[in-house]
């Protein structure tokens, strides 16, 4: 009964943006984007700077009001719900529980001057988590999942290495075993060994919880280990869908495969 | 155009009136911030403008004012807030926690039991709670309005893995009536319990923040903590060495750069009234006798 229900839930779309639109007057930065993403699916939006990557990833966590179109998410209870007619408040509890947003600047999406161990408990303690003892197990063994040594849990973010510090982020945001995680360029400024390092545990991490994520990058190796489907965007708009193998090894529009031919033979 | 060049308590009627619609606002909304448009008052930040405010706008020619400055009568601060009502208000003032209907304090709630009736006006530097987690005030506004709390147990998670307990000694944080969660002003976290269900109203003035917020009489008001470890009131574990009271919120004080010291009652007038009851310490100097000279 409970496959059954569980399978009949991966067949309902978890997001549906549906000609989503957003113009600064006469700059249009995100023009008519509509698809849909299934649970435990991995969407990369790649393109180069100021194609409206950003832009596209704010609407979709309801950071960014759009110009046109909306946004539907499934929720807990199972009912798709437009984002746009959910209060503040619920839409901010979205945002700490079934919602992940990892930064490309992980000082932006942590707090630097508290410990690493209030760092992960932070959303626990958001909902309600009283007890000090559990917080500071569930911290400690989400430390070890992201590989950081548990001795430093009592560290300031501020000490620690680029790479930690995103994989502290990571730790932050699926503490609460969110549903679906929005990543704006996670390996950003990381150098390569670090980023590879990253993208494995994030592999890893993708799989093993069954997460679906939205991965905004302008790092085609990215897209390529970690996504299922690819969105192209040049200009606002997107120019060439589909699965990342395919979009890839077989791109179809001339700027995807200047895109592609563009990143050196390894 | 005759108006006195004086009023009454300092402040002209239009001002007292803006202050008494925010206190209202306040006791309506236990615990919540309410804005106000603060004066500039005849000392510095720091010294009480909040406090003083809020005590002109509800001082009346019958009231009885005691100010107390970290517990004590007769500091600075104190005195001359007291003697600052006697003159521009010409009421009578008192030391007298019992006697007094309205006590401006700062820093401390006194020792003897609060009768209905009374109001005590807290000082206030920062009222916000969340302040040094989040230098936002918009989004610290947005957090109090939808009650989202889970950061204020950040500070205490991170004294707790600091120091092994909440080592917050003064401005614990508190909710108050089961919603908003208010820093009482730097009164010592011995003083907590008090604040809840207390038969006196409480209003608290911040005025470089012009922030007014309030704890009606008999209002639940619980200090934060974490299930495993609980809120605990900290004193000196002595007694008074002047008045040997075993159960009063106590003063350290340095005697010589020996490490010597003393541990005297904060609140002067409980102090004092136990003394005269009798009650001696180990510090009370002995009857007073004529010593021969030469």
């Amino acid at each position: 009964m409970a496959d059954v229900q569980r399978e009949t839930q991966c067949d309902q779309p978890l997001l549906v943006a549906e000609g989503l639109s957003k113009s600064y007057g006469r700059l249009a930065a995100c023009r008519d984007v509509s698809f849909t993403l299934y649970p435990g699916e991995v969407l990369a939006i790649v393109g180069e700077s100021g194609s409206g990557k950003t832009t596209l990833l704010q609407m979709l966590s309801a950071q960014l009001a759009s110009s046109a179109g909306h946004v539907s998410y499934r929720m807990r209870d199972g009912v798709l719900r437009d984002l746009n007619s959910l209060g503040e408040a619920e839409r901010r509890f979205l945002f700490r529980t079934d919602w992940g947003y990892v930064h490309q600047d992980p000082a932006q999406g942590l707090r630097m001057a508290v410990s690493a161990g209030a760092n992960v408990g932070e959303r626990l303690m958001a909902v309600g988590w009283s007890h000090y003892g559990r917080i500071r197990d569930a911290a400690s063994s989400w430390l070890e999942r992201v590989e950081i040594d548990t001795a430093r849990i009592d560290d300031a973010p501020r000490t620690y290495s680029g790479g930690m510090r995103q994989r502290l982020q990571i730790a932050r945001n699926l503490v609460t075993e969110p549903r679906l995680v929005f990543m704006d360029e996670p390996t950003g400024g990381l150098d390569v060994s670090v980023q590879a390092r990253l993208l494995d545990l994030m592999r890893n991490l993708v799989s093993e919880l069954g997460l679906a994520a939205i991965v905004v990058t302008h790092d085609l190796a990215v897209a390529r280990l970690l996504s299922h489907r690819v969105m192209v965007m040049k200009g606002g708009e997107v120019i060439e869908t589909g699965l990342t193998d395919q979009v890839l090894d077989d791109p179809h529009e001339p700027y995807t495969q200047l895109l592609v031919s563009s990143i050196l033979p390894p | 155009m005759n108006a006195p060049a004086y009023n009454f308590a300092y402040l002209d009627e239009q001002t007292k009136r803006m202050i008494r619609r925010a206190i209202l606002k306040a006791v309506a909304i236990p615990g919540y911030q309410v804005p106000f448009a603060s004066r500039e008052m005849p000392m510095p930040y720091g010294w009480g403008t909040g406090g003083v405010q809020v005590t002109a706008a509800i001082l009346g020619p019958d009231d009885v004012l005691k100010v107390i400055d970290q517990g004590s009568d007769d500091t600075t601060n104190a005195i001359s807030i007291r003697k600052f009502f006697a003159k521009t208000a010409g009421v009578a003032t008192t030391t007298a926690t019992t006697e007094a209907t309205v006590i401006q304090t700062r820093h401390r709630i006194p020792e003897a039991p609060l009768h209905a009736g009374q109001v005590l006006v807290y000082q206030v530097p920062i009222p916000e709670p969340l302040r040094f987690l989040e230098p936002r005030e918009t989004e610290t506004r947005r957090m109090h309005a939808l009650a989202e709390y889970g950061l204020i147990h950040v500070k205490l998670y991170e004294d707790i893995a600091r120091f092994g307990h909440i080592a917050t000694s003064y401005a614990y944080p508190v909710k108050v009536n089961a919603r908003y969660v208010m820093d009482p002003s730097p009164t010592p976290k011995f003083d907590n319990p008090k604040m809840g269900n207390c038969p006196a109203l409480q209003l608290f003035g911040a005025g470089r923040e012009k922030r007014i917020y309030a704890i009606p009489p008999h209002t639940t008001v619980v200090s934060l903590d974490f299930e495993d470890h609980p809120f605990t009131p900290y004193r000196f574990d002595a007694p008074c060495a002047l008045c040997g009271a075993g159960d009063a919120y106590l003063d350290e004080i340095v005697t010589d750069d020996n490490g010597s010291r003393m541990f005297v009652c904060s609140d002067t007038d409980y102090c004092e009234s136990r003394q005269a009851a009798g009650h001696r310490g180990s510090e009370s100097a002995a009857p007073h006798k004529e010593r021969a000279h030469g």
